[in-house]
């Protein structure tokens, strides 16, 4: 390990008694930019995300999120590390403002700074209208962006998103993608998102990184992969079609 | 610290929000007014014309008046109050996915098992001592007889073995609640387990006690040291129900003209007078000696409870959570 990527694993591994979740998974995040983590249902992708928080240990393998190795120093990381799991659950009785300050206050952010920061968050989300609403009223799509805007309210460094469109209808995903879009840009958060909707990650990523069966198959720039998998002269290409030939040969 | 806190404002505030402790503490305290009005009246009649014999106030809480008194109301509807407290509080956030969210803040995971344990154990508290108050407050209007400092006291120990005893039930319910994934399945268990060690334990011990110690007819009769044998095994057998031990234990501080953890012999309040002038009540003292060894055994049965609790809580995948 170097020292200079924001995330970096070396030989991360993880198993469930003989099956092998994720296999020696080494790779290098750099700060500040959108990655998108790819592969089928069962790839091995959430795991690898649970263990990088330090919610679940690595059976063998290094891992450096932010400077700190998650499972020694898991307090570390989650102070400045965002989560968003798939299908985010809230406390469905509490209005969207209450399960907001119950998480700022769970990251002890002080009482003044933890309003300006809720109305901040409520209005970049489009939710600013429904704050003092019931979540249990909430929409699919709302939901979604409330927990976006529930991993910001600690103004984290990084953020994993596991599967942040799925199930999620047109409208609501191109909304959801210029949102993480511009966390990236504008705010220079890098963004680890794993997802199984290609046309998605290959509008927003910069770089890929292909899981399949625990085994890390391929990572790089979408072109590159291009370049590599589907012949030099070509131009016109898709994600999935680089993708498919991954999985064909896995 | 921070994260214990934090959890244990908001359990707070959702126990004292929700329906179903409104509607337990309710009849907790709707059964204990029945009953003490009801027992106040009968001593008020009875008392007429007489002198007061000692620690008359703690018969507000024994006297059992036409159906059963406040200590055995408790004894038996008490675990109800923790099983409602702890059956959904860790499923519930599975469910609802609440837990996976909240285990990836930056607080130390123990906090949430913690906070939300030390929840229930305040709210048991809380109903319990305004319980108590309440029936207090009530006694003394109605037979006119303010508490003396022992019988203060002898109410304040009550307090606290019953809290062990209410919080050893929450501790079963948080448990089944990390063990099983559906609200449903772990209210039921708890049930179960109630149910079980309220009723057939008593059952089972008998019947312990006879394949152990058979009573036999002889020519002679039967042997009294057969039957005393049988009888002590019977009683240890029992021990194993909790309710056993807390109605042993509150019986005896409460009633302080017991000599002995035995449940109680059927007196009226008139024999229990007249006994009174010839018989001089337990000391304080010697009730706490004879209650230590229960009270130590709710105690660590409520602590081993919440240890296991903790344990496989802290020992399950996250992917499970």
């Amino acid at each position: 390990m170097t020292g200079q990527g924001i995330i970096e694993t070396e030989e991360l591994t993880k198993k469930y008694g003989a099956q092998t979740a994720v296999n020696r998974l080494t790779l290098q995040i750099e700060k500040g930019e959108i990655f998108g983590f790819l592969g089928p249902n069962g790839a091995g992708k959430t795991t690898t995300i649970l263990m990088m928080l330090g919610l679940t240990e690595p059976t063998s393998g290094k891992a450096a999120v932010i400077g700190f190795d998650p499972t020694r120093e898991p307090f570390k990381v989650k102070e400045k590390v965002g989560y968003l799991p798939e299908n985010v659950g809230f406390y469905d009785d509490m209005d969207a403002r209450q399960n907001l300050r119950y998480i700022a206050r769970l990251n002890r952010i002080p009482g003044e700074a933890t309003e300006k920061r809720i109305d901040y968050w409520l209005e970049m989300v489009g939710l600013s209208e429904e704050g003092s609403k019931k979540v249990g009223t909430y929409s699919k799509g709302m939901r979604q962006r409330l927990g976006i805007a529930e991993v910001l309210i600690k103004e984290p460094k990084l953020i994993f998103l596991d599967e942040p469109t799925i199930g999620l209808d047109p409208d609501g995903t191109n909304r959801m993608l210029d949102l993480i879009h511009s966390l990236s840009r504008e705010k220079k958060i890098t963004l680890f998102l794993s997802s199984h909707l290609l046309d998605q990650v290959q509008r927003i990523c910069d770089r890929v990184g292909i899981m399949i069966n625990g085994n890390l198959v391929a990572m790089g720039p979408i072109e590159e992969l291009a370049k590599k998998k589907l012949g030099l002269d070509q131009t016109d290409y898709t994600l999935e079609e680089i993708y498919m030939k991954y999985f064909k040969e896995a | 610290m921070h994260g214990i806190f934090t959890i244990f404002r908001k359990e707070l505030g959702d126990h004292f929000n929700s329906m179903r402790f409104l509607l337990i503490s309710a009849l907790i305290v709707m059964v204990g007014v029945i009953i003490t009005s009801m027992v106040g009246m009968a001593i008020q009649e009875e008392l007429r014309g007489m002198a007061k014999p000692t620690l008359i106030f703690l018969l507000l809480f024994t006297s059992t008046g036409k159906l059963f008194s406040f200590v055995q109301f408790i004894g038996f509807f008490g675990p109800l109050l923790g099983i409602f407290l702890g059956f959904d509080s860790i499923n519930r956030e599975r469910v609802s996915r609440t837990l996976s969210k909240l285990v990836s803040q930056p607080i130390f995971r123990d906090s949430i098992i913690n906070a939300k344990f030390l929840s229930g154990v305040t709210v048991i508290a809380i109903v319990l001592v305004a319980t108590v108050l309440l029936i207090s407050g009530l006694g003394i209007r109605l037979i006119g007889v303010v508490p003396g400092v022992e019988e203060v006291w002898r109410l304040v120990i009550y307090i606290v073995i019953s809290l062990l005893y209410i919080s050893f039930w929450l501790g079963i319910s948080i448990l089944f609640s990390v063990v099983f994934r559906s609200t449903a399945t772990s209210a039921l268990a708890s049930l179960a387990i109630w149910i079980f060690f309220s009723f057939f334990v008593s059952l089972g011990a008998s019947v312990v006690a006879d394949a152990v110690a058979p009573v036999s007819q002889t020519a002679s009769g039967v042997d009294a040291e057969m039957l005393i044998r049988h009888e002590r095994i019977q009683r240890v057998a029992s021990l194993v129900s909790p309710m056993a031990l807390y109605s042993d234990a509150t019986t005896t501080i409460l009633d302080p003209m017991r000599k002995t953890t035995r449940t109680l012999i059927l007196m009226g309040p008139m024999e229990r007078f007249s006994m009174s002038r010839f018989q001089s009540p337990l000391p304080l003292l010697e009730s706490i000696l004879i209650v230590i060894p229960h009270l130590i055994s709710i105690a660590a049965i409520t602590l081993l409870c919440f240890g296991i609790c903790y344990f496989v809580f802290m020992r399950q995948e996250i992917r499970t959570v």
